[in-house]
């Protein structure tokens, strides 16, 4: 079955698109800094406050940026109607979707990583000893944000006021995740730490079902 | 004509009957009097606006396979309807909490939920606005109808979850512990009458979609020539 | 260059519709392509002659009716045929560069030896020495070179051309009526929409005048090329 090898191409065109300009990267780094600023304002960040409000913020600004971050997703394809030649090659039109929620989960990932430290430095939390489990929560998160997000941004795409709509789509959608990371990431930054294997559970459980519609209504979203 | 005054009258009946019972024939609660009477309302349009949602993604579902016009008109019609039972449910809910807890909104789980799931189809509604082509429009307001409707439960349940970490007061308590037979009763009859009203709401405008798309195709048809 | 290695393949569009609400694009469309043909497709703006060519293209879905391509020398129907095609919009990556694009696209249609395939197609469009350059780059006459080469990376039986001469100048179009000559003689089956005469329609074998979605005219029932293409109203 071709679907695997396809989506392996077509992801190397996205991560070497990307990687080339790293304008999406940047835009959205430099976004997510702003609103997390911006935050730091709003409350007066002591150790224990921030404990109990940075896990939300962050989560919060990961999805306003997310929603934006998205948006070219499909756009791009559009100009010089490239999406048609990839319809045209592929064998399965979910390889389309795979390989852009692959790059997005990896572009979303990156930004979170590298956000963490100064994050965690403004905010005074701590983040070294529970590393590889904020890195399995922003992991699965990321993938549900990608995965709704791009079929979202295949529907935006061809709307009008597409900037408001993708964002006015994907964020109430996207309340589950929200809601289970923030939780999980809590967890993680408590005073005695410890792993929501619900919260965890239930990511998990997200990314399955809305992977499993996208495969199974994916080509209508593709159609003429 | 006659069979749609007689099926209004029938609706109009059943709904009657449903607010006499709650008011005469349901206990009183020892704790809350009298206005924990507008659970048979609030808890009944819950029930009725998730059965609408739930046609509305059946109609969804049916479109993207057999792509026929009166199957988005379900589509539509369902969500609107069922928008308009859960804003019942988003309005009864601080009614009811304010006297009881002196609060408008407690956050309560359910409620939230309630919230979020209104804002998902009300997304739904501004995403039809937005799309001018009619086949178009249908097949991406099916599709994510379809979407939402997975949404519901996962929204359901991680908000539940959430809650049950940080307890709030919460609304309409007892339709989750056991009932009094009676008020169970009372509270069934009451659903059989807000489903009546749903049907009702539901044929009514689906006629009118029905008619507004025939409207639309002819507009564009003239527009075209 | 080797003889292709694919058998000739026909179309046959069976009561094509199609609606976009309520603009009626094709109507009823009714067409049988033979194997080998070189039909010249006219007919004004808004004709339904990009979105035949684009249902031929398996892009748009028919809102009614049906597409058969059928295989010359097996008469059986043969489903999985992928139709080369070039439109307006050259469908490639401006961020990329000749080469990479070709490559994709080789790579995803499962072209084999995709590399030595990439190399002698930039060489027949005359692009070896931009290979490495960024399509964004290049003139609309180069582009249009690449959006060719991409549509026969996988030696497609069938070429669909949708005004493909549009932004050309002069030397592009000799090149261009050149390469479909060559690609006609070849024995692939080519529909192209063109508007007026030209000497890319003085390639057709067949021409075919399209209005508001339905054939008014065809060279096989009788009207003359000629007419078809300058629009003389009957």
């Amino acid at each position: 079955m071709s679907l695997l090898p396809n989506a392996a191409v077509l992801l190397d065109k996205e991560l070497r698109t990307e990687f080339r300009s790293r304008e999406l990267l940047a835009t959205t780094i430099v976004f997510i800094l702003i609103v997390i600023v911006l935050f730091s304002f709003t409350f007066d960040p002591t150790s224990d406050e921030s404990r109990r409000f940075a896990p939300g913020l962050l989560w919060l600004a990961f999805l306003f940026a997310s929603s934006l971050m998205l948006q070219p997703c499909f756009l791009r394809e559009q100009h010089n109607d490239t999406l048609s030649s990839l319809r045209l090659s592929v064998s399965d039109p979910f390889a389309i979707f795979l390989a852009k929620l692959t790059a997005n989960t990896l572009f979303l990932l990156l930004t979170e990583l590298l956000l963490l430290p100064l994050f965690a430095t403004m905010y005074n939390v701590p983040v070294f000893s529970v590393l590889h489990w904020l890195v399995l929560v922003f992991f699965l998160a990321s993938l549900g944000i990608s995965i709704a997000g791009t079929a979202l941004s295949a529907i935006s795409a061809q709307a009008r006021m597409r900037e408001l709509l993708l964002p006015l789509l994907m964020l109430p959608l996207l309340t589950p995740i929200l809601v289970a990371s923030t939780e999980v990431t809590k967890a993680l930054f408590d005073r005695a730490p410890y792993v929501q294997w619900k919260g965890i559970g239930f990511l998990a459980v997200f990314d399955v079902v809305f992977l499993t519609a996208l495969w199974l209504f994916g080509e209508y979203l593709l159609e003429e | 004509m006659a069979k749609n005054i007689l099926a209004a009258a029938l609706v109009f009946l059943l709904l009657a009957a449903a607010a006499y019972a709650s008011f005469f024939i349901a206990p009183t609660d020892a704790k809350q009097g009298l206005i924990y009477r507008i659970l048979f309302l609030h808890v009944s349009s819950a029930w009725t606006g998730l059965t609408a949602f739930l046609i509305g993604c059946v109609g969804n579902l049916l479109y993207v396979w057999k792509r026929q016009p009166r199957w988005d008109w379900l589509g539509v019609s369902a969500v609107e309807v069922g928008l308009a039972f859960t804003t019942v449910v988003l309005v009864t809910g601080p009614i009811w909490a304010h006297p009881v807890w002196g609060i408008w909104w407690t956050w309560d789980a359910r409620l939230t939920s309630t919230f979020i799931m209104w804002l998902l189809y009300v997304s739904y509604l501004l995403l039809r606005t937005l799309i001018e082509e009619p086949d178009r429009r249908a097949l991406f307001s099916a599709l994510f109808g379809i979407f939402a409707f997975l949404d519901v439960p996962l929204v359901f349940g991680s908000i539940r979850w959430w809650r049950t970490q940080h307890p709030q007061p919460i609304v309409m308590g007892g339709a989750d512990a056991g009932m009094d037979p009676v008020m169970f009763r009372v509270l069934m009859f009451g659903w059989l009458a807000m489903l009546a009203l749903m049907t009702l709401l539901l044929r009514q405008r689906y006629r009118l979609e029905a008619m507004r798309s025939e409207l639309e195709t002819m507009r564009h048809e003239l527009e075209a020539a | 260059m080797a003889p292709p290695a694919f058998s000739p393949v026909g179309l046959r569009f069976e009561n094509i519709d199609k609606r976009y609400g309520g603009l009626h694009a094709l109507r009823g469309l009714s067409l049988t392509v033979a194997p080998g043909e070189c039909a010249v497709f006219a007919g004004r703006n808004g004709s339904g002659k990009t979105t035949l060519l684009r249902v031929a293209a398996r892009l748009v879905r028919p809102s009614r009716g049906s597409l058969r391509f059928s295989n010359l020398s097996s008469g059986d129907e043969e489903n999985p045929v992928r139709p080369g095609f070039v439109a307006h919009a050259t469908m490639v990556y401006d961020e990329l560069t000749a080469e990479e694009n070709l490559l994709l696209f080789a790579r995803l249609q499962a072209v084999s030896r995709p590399e030595c395939r990439v190399e002698a197609l930039l060489e027949e469009v005359g692009l070896s020495d931009r290979r490495a350059s960024l399509v964004r780059t290049f003139s609309r006459g180069m582009r249009q070179r690449v959006a060719i080469a991409r549509a026969l990376l996988h030696e497609p039986a069938v070429l669909l051309l949708d005004e493909p001469a549009t932004g050309l100048d002069p030397q592009g179009v000799a090149w261009l009526a050149e390469a479909i000559r060559r690609l006609r003689d070849s024995g692939r089956t080519i529909l192209m929409s063109l508007h007026g005469e030209s000497e890319i329609s003085s390639l057709g074998t067949r021409a075919i005048r399209l209005d508001a979605g339905s054939v008014v005219a065809d060279t096989r029932t009788g009207a003359t090329f000629r007419s078809i293409l300058t629009f003389a109203d009957a």
